[in-house]
C-alpha cells in the first residue's frame, strides 16, 4: 500500500458530474498510471459537460451528498465545440442561487480537467475532498429545500418539549 | 419487473486484489430487479463472454451491468455480445471499478463500498435504459473539394483514381493555387509548373473529375453523407464548351490591369488566363475593368473571337448539388507588408489580416507601391525568379528592372511576434529563404545575399543539407533582427544586428526580400462559419483531435486538407491531402451510414416551440417543424431533431423549459435514477 489510510471522524460523500470526453478520460488515466486519489467521489459520465443541469447538483445535494464536483473539458477544446461555456455561465448563475439560499459554495467545485491531466484530476479529487471533509457534513440542506421536512423536524421537536 | 443481470469481473487480479468481487456480486443480488449476478475472472474473454450470452438467454434478462474496466474499453464488447444474446445493446451499461476503483484506491474495504455504490448506480439507470435502435442513413457517393491548389488536386485525384466521382470548386479561373506561382521548390529545386501543371492536366482529363472553375461555395446544409452545396459559378462571359482556349481574345484585349497571379509585378489583359498553363484554359473577363461593362465600349474579344463564345449578357449560376464528404482545401496567404519600419503601409489596426474583409484587403496598398517599391515579399520574389514570371526568370528588381547586386533576406517578419503579428512559426520561411538565395546566386552570380534570421528551423527529410548548401553556395547568414529599412538613394539602407557578434549591421541593399508569415486566406473565417467547421484564433480550421485526427474538422463528413488547417510545406500538404482522400474512401466503402442512436428526440405533446434548442445546438440539427390535424391545418410548431446532423452534447435536453426533448442514451431520467443510488458509503 503506497498510501496510508487515514480514517477520519467524518468522511464526505462527493458526486461527480462529468464529461466523457476529457475528465472521465483523464480519470481512467490516473487508473492506468495507478495513481492513488480519496475515495469518496462517486461520477456519474454524460456527454459533455453542458448536459449537467444544476437540478442534478441540487438532486445530488438532497440525496445527501456533501459536495458536487462539476468538470469538463477546458475553454475551447469541448467535443461539441461550445457545450463547456454553458456550464461554466451555468455554475456562475447557480452559485448565486446557493449563496442567496445559504449553502456554502465552496461545496461545489467547478474545474477543467482534460483527458490527459490525470495529476490534476487527483489533485482536485484531494484537495476538494479535504475542504469538504473541514466543512463537515451537509446538514439542513434536506431541510432547507423540503419545507415538509423543516415542518416534520419542528413539529418533532414541540412534541418533545 | 425489471430482470437485471450483474456481472462482476475480476480482471484476473487486477481488480480482485482490492476489491472483494464476490462481496459486490452478494451486494448487488441483494438490489431490487436483480435476478442473475456472476463474478468471473475474465469477462471479456470468449468463456466469459458465452456466460454472458448464456444468462441473458436463460434468465431473459431485460438489462446487464458489467462491473469492470472503463467503458471505453469493452462498452462494445458487452453490447455486441447482448445483441448476439437477442438483447438490445443499449440495454447494457458498465460500472467502472477498474480504472475508477480497484486501480487507484489500495484499501480492499474502501475499494468494496465503492465498487458496491458505483454498481448500485449503474443498477438504477439500466432499469430507465431504453432500446434504442442505430440510425441507417443512405449517402450520395459524391465527394466535394474545395479549393483548386496543390492540396485540392491531389485529394481530387486519389479520390477520383478510387472511382469516386469529385467536383473541385476553385475561386480563381484556373486551378494551381499558390504552388503555381513558386519558381522552384526545395529541397530538391525541381521547377514547381513541371511537376503541378501535369496533375493539373490529368485533373482536366479524368472522366471523374468535374472542375468549377472562377466558382464560389455559397451555402453548405445538410450533414455527413448527405450534404447539398450551393455553388455560384460567377460569369465568366465566355461559353465554357465553345471555348476552344485559341488566345485570340486576349491577345487583342488592348486594355490591362495588374495580374493578381503575378502579385501585381506586371500587367495581364482584361479578359484573360491567369498564366499559360491554367487549367481549364477558358478565359473570365474581369467585368469591373472591363470598359464593354463599364460604358460598353471595346467589344473586341467578341469580334475576333472564331469560335463566337463571348457573351456579354452571361448571368452568374447558382448550381444545386449533392454530395457526402467535403474537403477544404482552400490554402493560405501572406500577410501583406504592414510594417512601417520594412516601408510597409502603416495602418495599426490591419496589423491581423483575418480581420480585414475582402473589399478592405484589396483597398491595402501592396508593398510594391508602398514607400520602398524594392522590398517585396517572398511570393513575389518566386514570381521574379519563375522562368514563366514577369522577368521570365532573370532576377530584376521591381522599381527600374535592375539586377540587384545585394539582397538582403530577412526572416520571420510577423511571425513569432505575438505583439506586432502571430505568434506563431511560419516553418517554411527559412527553407525558402534559403532556396532564394540560391535561385539568387544562381541567376546573379556577383551577387551577394544576406539573410537575417532568428532561429533556422529545418526539420525535414534533406532540410538541413539544403540550409547548409544556401550558406556554401555563397549567402551570408547574420542571426539577429532588422530594425528598420530607410531609403539611400536608390539603394535601400538596411540597419539591423548581428546578435552573435553583438554589434549593428548596416547593408546597402539593391533589393530586400521580407519573408511574411502565412496567414489564413482572409476570408477565411466566414468560410468557416458557412461549412460549420471551427476554426483557431487565427483562422486556420481546427482539427477533430490534433494527434489521433488530424484530416477531420469538427463535423462529420468535412475533412482539411492543406494550408487552410495549419502552416504546412508541399510534401505535408501532399500528405494530408491524401490522407483526407483516404477518409473520404473509407466512409463511402460502406453501403450505408450507421449511426449510434444517441441523439436528442423530441416529444411532440409537450414541445411548446421556445426554440431555446434551437438556438443552444452547436450544430444546427434542429429546427421547426408543422404539425398538422387531419385536413392538413397546422396546429402548431415543434422542435424537430435531424438524427443526421444530432452529435449527441445533450445541451438542449439540458435547457428545454418542459423538459419535452430529450438525449437518448442520458435521459434525465436515467442520470436521476443514478443519483438516487447514490449512497456514498465510505466503508
Amino acid at each position: 500500500m503506497s498510501k496510508g489510510i487515514i480514517r477520519h471522524d467524518f468522511e464526505p460523500k462527493i458526486m461527480g458530474f462529468v464529461c466523457k470526453w476529457c475528465t472521465y478520460s483523464g480519470a481512467d488515466l490516473a487508473g492506468t498510471s495507478r495513481m492513488d486519489y480519496s475515495p469518496h467521489v462517486r461520477m456519474v459520465r454524460l456527454p459533455c459537460s453542458g448536459r449537467i443541469d444544476p437540478q442534478f447538483v441540487i438532486k445530488a445535494f438532497e440525496q445527501g451528498a456533501d459536495g458536487v464536483i462539476i468538470s469538463g473539458c477546458h475553454p475551447g477544446d469541448c467535443h461539441y465545440n461550445e457545450g463547456n461555456y454553458y456550464a461554466r455561465r451555468r455554475n456562475l448563475a447557480f452559485r448565486n442561487l446557493m449563496e442567496f439560499n445559504g449553502i456554502d459554495t465552496k461545496r461545489l467545485e467547478f474545474s477543467w480537467i482534460s483527458a490527459a491531466e490525470a495529476i490534476k484530476f487527483t489533485q482536485i479529487i484531494d484537495k476538494f475532498t479535504n475542504q469538504v471533509r473541514e466543512l463537515g457534513p451537509n446538514e439542513g440542506y434536506r431541510v432547507l429545500l423540503d419545507p415538509y421536512a423543516s415542518r416534520l423536524v419542528k413539529s418533532s421537536e414541540e412534541s418533545a418539549a | 419487473m425489471a430482470k437485471i443481470g450483474v456481472f462482476v469481473c475480476q480482471c484476473g487480479n487486477n481488480i480482485s486484489r482490492t476489491v472483494d468481487t464476490a462481496d459486490v456480486a452478494k451486494d448487488a443480488s441483494e438490489q431490487s430487479g436483480v435476478v442473475f449476478v456472476e463474478d468471473y475472472k475474465f469477462m471479456c474473454s470468449a468463456p466469459g463472454q458465452e456466460a454472458f450470452k448464456k444468462a441473458i438467454r436463460d434468465h431473459d434478462l431485460d438489462g446487464c451491468i458489467v462491473s469492470a474496466c472503463s467503458p471505453k474499453m469493452h462498452e462494445a464488447t458487452f453490447r455486441n455480445a447482448a445483441e448476439a444474446a437477442g438483447l438490445n445493446p443499449f440495454k447494457v451499461e458498465i460500472a467502472n471499478i477498474r480504472e475508477q476503483c480497484s486501480w487507484v484506491h489500495n484499501d480492499k474495504e474502501i475499494g468494496t463500498a465503492k465498487s458496491k455504490d458505483l454498481t448500485h448506480m449503474m443498477i438504477q439507470r439500466v432499469k430507465y435504459n431504453r432500446p434504442l435502435e442505430r440510425y441507417r442513413m443512405s449517402m450520395t457517393k459524391r465527394a466535394l473539394i474545395l479549393g483548386g491548389g496543390i492540396a485540392g488536386i491531389q485529394a481530387a485525384l486519389d479520390l477520383a483514381n478510387a472511382g469516386t466521382p469529385v467536383t473541385i470548386v476553385e475561386k480563381e479561373p484556373s486551378l494551381g493555387g499558390n504552388m503555381a506561382r513558386l519558381s522552384e521548390t526545395f529541397p530538391t529545386l525541381d521547377c514547381s509548373q513541371c511537376i503541378l501543371t501535369p496533375k493539373m492536366v490529368e485533373v482536366q482529363n479524368h472522366p471523374l473529375i468535374t472542375i468549377r472553375a472562377f466558382a464560389e461555395l455559397e451555402k453548405l446544409d445538410g450533414y455527413i453523407g448527405n450534404f447539398k452545396a450551393t455553388i455560384r459559378q460567377k460569369a465568366k462571359s465566355v461559353i465554357d464548351k465553345d471555348c476552344t482556349g485559341c488566345g485570340d481574345c486576349w491577345e487583342k484585349c488592348p486594355f490591362t490591369v495588374e495580374s493578381e497571379f503575378d502579385m501585381n509585378l506586371i500587367k495581364r489583359k482584361v479578359i484573360y488566363i491567369p498564366f499559360p498553363q491554367a487549367v481549364p484554359t477558358v478565359p473570365v473577363i474581369d467585368r469591373a475593368n472591363c470598359p464593354k461593362f463599364i460604358k460598353d465600349k471595346c467589344g473586341i474579344c467578341a469580334d475576333v473571337c472564331g469560335p463566337d463564345c463571348i457573351d456579354f449578357t452571361q448571368e452568374d449560376e447558382i448550381l444545386e448539388e449533392e454530395f457526402g464528404a467535403v474537403i477544404v482545401a482552400t490554402g493560405f496567404e501572406l500577410m501583406p507588408n504592414v510594417y512601417k519600419e520594412y516601408g510597409g503601409s502603416s495602418m495599426p489596426q490591419h496589423l491581423i489580416p483575418k480581420k480585414m474583409n475582402k473589399k478592405q484587403r484589396a483597398a491595402q496598398p501592396r508593398s510594391t507601391s508602398g514607400r520602398l517599391p524594392d522590398v517585396i515579399n517572398g511570393l513575389e520574389f518566386e514570381r521574379l525568379a519563375s522562368a514563366s514570371g514577369p522577368t521570365g526568370g532573370e532576377i530584376r528588381r521591381p522599381s527600374d528592372g535592375k539586377k540587384p547586386k545585394t539582397v538582403v533576406f530577412i526572416a520571420c517578419v510577423g511571425s513569432r511576434d505575438a505583439n506586432k503579428g502571430v505568434e506563431y512559426c511560419s516553418k517554411i520561411c527559412c527553407m525558402y529563404t534559403a532556396k532564394h538565395t540560391m535561385l539568387y546566386n544562381h541567376s546573379v552570380h556577383d551577387g551577394k545575399a544576406y539573410v537575417f534570421y532568428m532561429d533556422i528551423r529545418a526539420g525535414g527529410k534533406g532540410y538541413e543539407e539544403f540550409i547548409n548548401r544556401a550558406q556554401d553556395e555563397g549567402a551570408e547568414y547574420i542571426r539577429g533582427r532588422v530594425s528598420a529599412l530607410r531609403k539611400k538613394g536608390d539603394k535601400i539602407l538596411v540597419k539591423g544586428a548581428d546578435t552573435l557578434q553583438g554589434c549593428a549591421v548596416d547593408i546597402e541593399a539593391d533589393m530586400v526580400v521580407l519573408a511574411t508569415a502565412m496567414v489564413p486566406q482572409a476570408d477565411a473565417i466566414d468560410f468557416a462559419k458557412t461549412l460549420g467547421i471551427s476554426y483557431d484564433k487565427h483562422g486556420f480550421y481546427s482539427e477533430q483531435h490534433p494527434k489521433l485526427m488530424p484530416v477531420d474538422s469538427s463535423t462529420g463528413g468535412i475533412y482539411l486538407a492543406g494550408a487552410c488547417q495549419g502552416v504546412k510545406d508541399v510534401p505535408e500538404t501532399v500528405a494530408q491531402a491524401s490522407a483526407a482522400a483516404s477518409k473520404v474512401m473509407q466512409l463511402f466503402s460502406k453501403e450505408e451510414l450507421m449511426r449510434e442512436p444517441e441523439v436528442a428526440i423530441v416529444d411532440k405533446d409537450h414541445c411548446m416551440n421556445c426554440w431555446d434548442c434551437v438556438t443552444v445546438c452547436p450544430y444546427l440539427a434542429i429546427s421547426p417543424e408543422e404539425v398538422k390535424d387531419r385536413d392538413g391545418n397546422v396546429v402548431k410548431m415543434v422542435a424537430n431533431v435531424n438524427p443526421g446532423l444530432c452529435q449527441g452534447c445533450g445541451l438542449c435536453n439540458t435547457v428545454c423549459r418542459s423538459k419535452s426533448i430529450e438525449l437518448q442514451g442520458y435521459t434525465d431520467q436515467q442520470v436521476y435514477a443514478q443519483i438516487t443510488a447514490f449512497e456514498g458509503a465510505f466503508v
